[in-house]
């Protein structure tokens, strides 16, 4: 269906660390419901290592599916390790992705810096010079909207 | 075989096994071009008015009326562009329409508002239903055709067609209705109705896709939209496909002789159906409870996405329909949700199961048993789900 990979498949009826941490060192929530589809991160900090990640997603199998495959990804790496991630390496893991579905991998990848953002944030550190920019949710016609 | 149970009755329909067998000596010893004198391309052209007739007697109408088409978008780009480009020579230029037609009308009226045309856009309120006074405000002078649907693909909400034909006729107005989710699931009388122009679809009552049927009332004058041949009085040009056109006849002619029965049967399904969806928390019913075709059930689980809901269903065999962005290809989802006034998440939470007489009260048992678990699952999983819990906490 939708032209899905099995690996998509797989993490969209199989997803990994789904949930929450009550004692986040942070947590990132992007997207909006008006587009359908929000990711909620929360992420374990110990040493500049992110040693647990949990993530919610309200979406399409493609949401679902990249924001299990990125938390597998940046789970046991550090903080620069994790902000190295592009969203291109999420839809590489899943083996690809539909053309319209690209802005989800886009989606996962701001949903993993903004929780790093709110862990520096908690920290009274400024995130900005760090973080960089977050990434723009790029959804079928370069729209910008749905991310503000 | 896994179990399959199929509830997208809406979108196609497979071909019954007697509609097969009526097209298949058309497909190998009967091929021959109606245009042709000799016996075989006779013997097609036979069973094509043959055809002509049984259809237009399912409609009300006489086989003179009723012209075939690719299928029921062509019959909607025709009657509507038809009917303008003929009526704007008389100095006609606006179309009524309403807000949840099928893009088929939706985007042929659109092409013409960029021609020039006016066009208003008639609300369908919260249950789905155009209201007779907002039409009867809506005409003009200029007013050149109305065009509402007989029942909506997508929430099967039924029109007030007969108050529609009346008032067109007392303001001396043609009347098109997409009937492509009525005919054959809803007893049709161009006549009685007062319809001037209507589309019919094949595929969406066991019969085969590509082809269908534009009823063109007596006198109604039309601009062609396909040139290039004598076929279909010189109306509709192409060589006719002589055994799709038998069995349309066929599949209608079937259809019409159960509607009643079928719909008793269907309502049952469906309200039993309804009625326990509704038990889901955070679930509404999408369009009118009772106005609406008997085999369509259209719902919002708040708190999760139709794609994700889709996908589980048919990891348990279940094929059904969904009018969230993702499923429709853009960025918004369906319109005929946000025209209903669902705001965007309700809509991409949105569920179309739509029932044939195929279905049984069984497969509405097994839909029972393996939709609220992947609700629940797909809702544990949402933090969106978390927000509407939190707030009514």
């Amino acid at each position: 269906m939708m032209g899905y990979s099995d690996k998509v498949m797989d993490h969209f009826a199989n997803p990994r660390n789904v949930g929450e941490l009550p004692d986040a060192d942070g947590v990132g929530e992007v997207g909006n419901p008006k587009c359908g589809d929000i990711m909620k991160m929360y992420i374990k900090v110990e040493n500049d290592v992110i040693t647990d990640v949990k993530f919610k997603t309200f979406g399409c199998g493609a949401a679902i599916a990249t924001s299990s495959m990125a938390t597998e990804l940046i789970k046991g790496k550090t903080i620069k390790e994790a902000l190295e991630l592009t969203n291109k390496a999420v839809m590489d893991a899943l083996d690809g992705l539909p053309p319209v579905k690209v802005h989800c991998s886009v989606l996962a990848e701001q949903a993993i810096k903004s929780a790093i953002s709110d862990y520096y944030m908690r920290k009274g550190i400024d995130p900005a010079p760090i973080v960089g920019d977050i990434p723009c949710c790029d959804h079928e016609h370069g729209s910008c909207n749905c991310a503000k | 075989m896994e179990k399959i149970v199929y509830v997208d009755n809406a979108a196609t329909t497979p071909i019954s096994a007697p509609v097969l067998d009526a097209m298949l000596p058309f497909l190998k010893t009967h091929f021959g071009n109606p245009s042709s004198i000799y016996s075989v391309g006779q013997t097609a052209k036979k069973a094509m008015e043959e055809a002509r007739a049984t259809i237009a007697a399912c409609l009300g109408a006489t086989p003179r009326e009723v012209y075939f088409t690719s299928g029921g978008s062509e019959a909607d780009n025709w009657a509507i562009k038809g009917v303008a480009r003929a009526m704007q020579k008389k100095g006609k230029n606006h179309i009524i329409t309403s807000k949840f037609e099928h893009h088929a009308v939706l985007h042929t009226v659109q092409a013409l508002e960029k021609e020039g045309f006016a066009v208003t856009y008639l609300d369908v309120h919260d249950d789905g239903i155009v209201r007779i006074d907002e039409l009867e405000r809506a005409i003009k002078d200029k007013t050149a055709l109305v065009s509402i649907m007989y029942a909506n693909n997508e929430i099967g909400t039924i029109q007030p067609i007969p108050e529609i034909g009346e008032v067109c006729r007392r303001y001396n107005v043609l009347f098109h209705t997409d009937a492509v989710q009525a005919v054959g699931h809803l007893r049709v009388d161009v006549v009685e109705q007062n319809i001037d122009l209507l589309s019919l679809s094949a595929h969406k009552f066991h019969g085969p896709k590509g082809i269908g049927a534009l009823y063109v009332k007596n006198g109604v004058v039309l601009q062609n939209l396909i040139e290039g041949g004598a076929q279909e009085r010189r109306r509709r040009a192409g060589t006719e496909n002589v055994a799709e056109i038998v069995g349309m006849a066929k599949a209608l002619e079937i259809a019409c002789e159960g509607i009643e029965s079928q719909n008793e049967k269907l309502i049952a399904i469906r309200d039993k159906l309804i009625e326990n969806l509704l038990k889901i928390e955070h679930t509404r019913l999408n369009g009118h409870p009772k106005k609406r075709l008997a085999g369509n059930v259209n719902v919002s689980f708040s708190g999760i996405e139709g794609e994700s809901l889709l996908l589980m269903l048919d990891a348990n065999g279940i094929c059904a329909s969904s009018g969230s962005a993702c499923t429709s290809g853009s960025l918004d989802p369906s319109h005929v949700l946000l025209a209903i006034g669902l705001p965007h998440e309700i809509a991409h939470g949105s569920l179309r199961i739509t029932l044939s007489e195929e279905n049984s009260m069984a497969d509405v048992d097994y839909i029972l048993g393996v939709l609220p678990p992947i609700v629940a699952k797909l809702r544990s999983m949402s933090p969106l789900w978390e927000k509407i819990t939190r707030k009514n906490a």
